[in-house]
């Protein structure tokens, strides 16, 4: 049977499963749209290319399988470019796929001609121009097996329009992939999981240092055991928050530039370092010099550039996190053979003062102005934990990861790596196309929200009922507290309009239900609120102190031995 | 991990021969500001694949190394060492030399066992073969008598038989 290229490719991506995709059409693309009108997929309509690209990255983080964004060639390909840095940044398996301008013009500049390829190269895991029309349909088996295997990633697949055009015969994908230099290595080496084995039982002030890589392995369970087996206290990166349970007694929340006291200094006098699938991250090691001093690191990763990157390992371990940490749990059964773990009793002790005495305050004056804190507690409070929080980049994100306990992996959403303003609505839009039975909740700043607030026309004509908290602190607060800390209090260009936009008639205008708090006591009944409406998108604003700051902090490039728990540990 | 004593290092580099490889060998070096000295490719023994000897120029490359390998169309690396392998440049030198000259370079050339390949009224040519550091030295020698062109192939470099490291298995 003869079919276009573009309906090969629109079967290629039924057959790998894709049930909805995010885009905005054009000319390059429209040979892709057509056959696409036809099909189960759904398309959800994004209003910027942007949006489409993070719903993709929501959409993938919140469930694990493959998001798909759709754009058209020059423009359409250059604003899907910030989604794709953001999911290298973060690992998340992604596919796009742009129009291109036939391959008679290419290099001609053309009209709505960019070099698609050239600049998604450094953005993505891999990325393809395909110029043969018979390479459709193993390209795209290629591409979602390369988005989705090994450390996952965004893959591009650039399609000039007079390829999309021309006549194939339609074979179903091989199953085939033909990448003789691509064979992710899974299964840690028995040699140094012995090492490792030998290290934790060894070891007097062993920290667990877990990272994003266990979330995309699914393997929380095994780190669970490992933790409870070998007593081991865990930290949970900002990618990783889920990946141990908040509410356990071996964990001790988050590390680095605003994590936790105890987190931070564990790592500072630990003797031993387990890192599974993490990537030493600057947030996370300060000064990387002065960080974990006395630890050796047992440090296993798929990705094997990541291991030595950052700092050396005295046991490297190149595999899967899951299969790691289940090779790591039977060696451990193995070599105890019945007898009891250390129980690192006076480590942990220790670890316990510091939890209970190393903690950040701050007040809710019942007469107001509304905390920031106050509102995440809130909602944490009145949703029982039972929402998949979404957060943008900022203060607001920071408290959003320190005051919620989270328990269970994939219901906490973030731009954790690349740090971009604007994710959280799009990607809350995502994760509940993934997710329709789950509350999505997501937490956002003023400036934010600006970024990407047109996709909230986008939730709300397409039926996609997520709900947005706005803390709206009329600031771009988290640059305003480095100028209060680190630059004299010179505001410069960091204060947003007061009262302009109007978030609840923003809200109304764009479909959604604005609702908003502009005092304490009002922020528990609206949220309750937002909970009793399910037939459209809400937007909640809270109305903000300007002044809070987010603490811990580790100014950046210090040394994590200086945590400053207030702004007088700076002074 | 940085700061390491800047050294050169000759990597062999098996990839497949896709259009756009070396773009992406090139822009991995840019972005991780890896230093290329020299690189250069052609087609490999098994078709389908092209052979490129990347020179390095680094402290540490275990990171260059594991950046090249994660590339996709990346097959395997080799870290050649002088010792173990044969190393070449092809330069191409055009030296400005007049009749009187001409005796004088062409004896120079004699000992490099350099060859000349074009001689006109004010230059000789000369091809040059050896390795990098035996071209350099010829060169050298040249430069006084005044260089107006130079061409270099870049270095290539082959393992001799059993005695390389073969660094796939570190990544
Ligand atoms: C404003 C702001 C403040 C921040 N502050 C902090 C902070 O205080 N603390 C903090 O922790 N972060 C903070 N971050 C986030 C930080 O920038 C990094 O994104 C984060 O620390 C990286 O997390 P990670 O090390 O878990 O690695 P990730 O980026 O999640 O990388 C995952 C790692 O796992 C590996 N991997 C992937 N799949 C697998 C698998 N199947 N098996 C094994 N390994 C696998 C990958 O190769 C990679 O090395 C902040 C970000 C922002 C924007
Ligand atoms: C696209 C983008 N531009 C700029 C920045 C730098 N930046 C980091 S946080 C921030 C302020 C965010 O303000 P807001 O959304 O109001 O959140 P708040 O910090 O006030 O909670 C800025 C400008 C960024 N991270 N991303």
């Amino acid at each position: 049977m003869k079919i276009t290229v573009a309906e090969a490719l629109i079967k290629a991506l039924e057959f790998e499963g894709v049930e909805v995709m995010f885009g905005h059409p054009g000319g390059a693309i429209l040979p892709a749209y057509d056959p696409l009108y036809d099909s189960p997929i759904r398309h959800i309509l994004a209003r910027h290319e942007q949006g489409a690209g993070h719903m993709a990255e929501g959409y993938a983080q919140a469930t694990g399988r493959v998001g798909v964004a759709i754009a058209t060639s020059g423009p359409g390909a250059t604003n899907l470019v910030t989604s794709l840095a953001n999911a290298y940044m973060d690992s998340t398996p992604m596919v796009a796929i742009t129009g291109q301008v036939p391959t008679t013009a290419i290099g001609n500049d053309a009209f709505q001609e960019a070099h698609t390829w050239g600049i998604s190269m450094p953005a993505t895991k891999h990325n393809y121009l395909v110029t043969d029309p018979e390479d459709i349909p193993d390209v795209i088996h290629e591409a979602f097996h390369l988005a989705r295997s090994g450390r996952p990633g965004p893959v591009l697949v650039d399609l000039p329009k007079n390829i999309l055009n021309s006549e194939i015969e339609w074979h179903e994908p091989t199953g085939r992939v033909d990448l003789p230099g691509y064979k992710p290595n899974t299964k840690g080496h028995p040699l140094q999981i012995r090492a490792a084995v030998d290290l934790i039982l060894e070891a007097e002030r062993p920290v667990l240092y877990a990272g994003g890589g266990i979330i995309a392995a699914g393997a929380h369970a095994e780190l669970l055991e490992l933790a409870e087996k070998a007593n081991l206290p865990v930290t949970t990166t900002l990618m990783a928050r889920g990946a141990f349970p908040d509410t356990h007694p071996l964990s001790l929340g988050m590390p680095g530039m605003h994590g936790t006291y105890a987190a931070i200094t564990a790592m500072q006098k630990a003797d031993l370092l387990i890192a599974v699938g993490t990537r030493f991250d600057d947030r996370v090691t300060g000064d990387p010099d002065a960080f974990a001093p006395h630890a050796k690191v047992i440090h296993a990763d798929i990705d094997p550039s990541e291991i030595g990157k950052i700092r050396v390992a005295e046991v490297p371990i190149v595999g899967d996190a899951r299969i790691v940490l289940e090779q790591l749990n039977r060696k451990i059964d193995k070599t105890l053979d019945g007898a009891a773990a250390p129980d690192h009793a006076a480590w942990l002790e220790t670890i316990g003062d510091w939890q209970r005495d190393k903690v950040v305050h701050y007040e809710q004056d019942p007469a107001g102005p509304i905390k920031p804190q106050f509102v995440v507690e809130e909602l944490y409070r009145i949703t029982g934990g039972e929402a998949v929080v979404v957060a943008g980049v900022g203060q607001h994100q920071m408290w959003a990861s320190q005051l919620w306990k989270y328990t269970k992996p994939r219901t906490w959403l973030n731009s954790g790596g690349l740090g971009t303003m604007g994710y959280a609505i799009p990607a809350a839009i995502g994760a509940k196309l993934g997710l329709p039975d789950q509350l999505i909740y997501a937490i956002d700043g003023d400036g934010c929200f600006q970024m990407t607030q047109q996709e909230l026309t986008t939730a709300s004509t397409e039926g996609i009922p997520i709900k947005i908290a706005v803390l709206n602190n009329n600031n771009l607060g988290m640059v305003r507290q480095w100028q209060r800390l680190f630059y004299n209090e010179r505001f410069s260009a960091t204060e947003l309009t007061d009262h302009t936009p109007d978030f609840v008639k923003l809200a109304e205008a764009m479909g959604c239900v604005g609702l908003r708090a502009e005092h304490p006591s009002e922020v528990g009944p609206v949220i309750e609120k937002s909970l009793t409406i399910n037939d459209r998108p809400v937007v909640v604003e809270f109305r903000v102190d300007p002044d809070e700051m987010v603490f811990p902090m580790v100014p950046a490039g210090g040394s994590n031995d200086v945590v400053a728990m207030s702004r007088e540990d700076l002074e | 991990m940085r700061g390491a004593l800047m050294t050169l290092h000759v990597l062999s580099v098996l990839v497949e021969d896709k259009p756009g490889v070396l773009a992406r060998v090139s822009s991995m070096f840019a972005r991780r500001g890896f230093n290329i000295h020299s690189l250069a490719v052609g087609p490999a023994a098994e078709p389908g694949n092209s052979i490129m000897t990347v020179v390095v120029n680094a402290g540490e490359i275990e990171q260059v190394v594991k950046q090249l390998r994660k590339l996709i169309n990346t097959i395997k690396i080799t870290e050649l060492d002088p010792v173990g392998s044969v190393e070449r440049e092809v330069m191409l030198v055009r030296v400005s030399a007049d009749a009187s000259k001409r005796g004088e370079l062409l004896d120079a050339a004699g000992v490099f066992k350099a060859k000349a390949v074009d001689v006109g009224a004010t230059s000789v040519t000369f091809e040059m073969t050896g390795t990098p550091s035996k071209v350099n030295d010829f060169l050298e020698l040249m430069r006084p008598y005044g260089l107006i062109d130079v061409v270099k192939s870049g270095w290539i470099a082959l393992a001799r038989d059993s005695k390389t490291r073969n660094l796939r298995a570190i990544s």
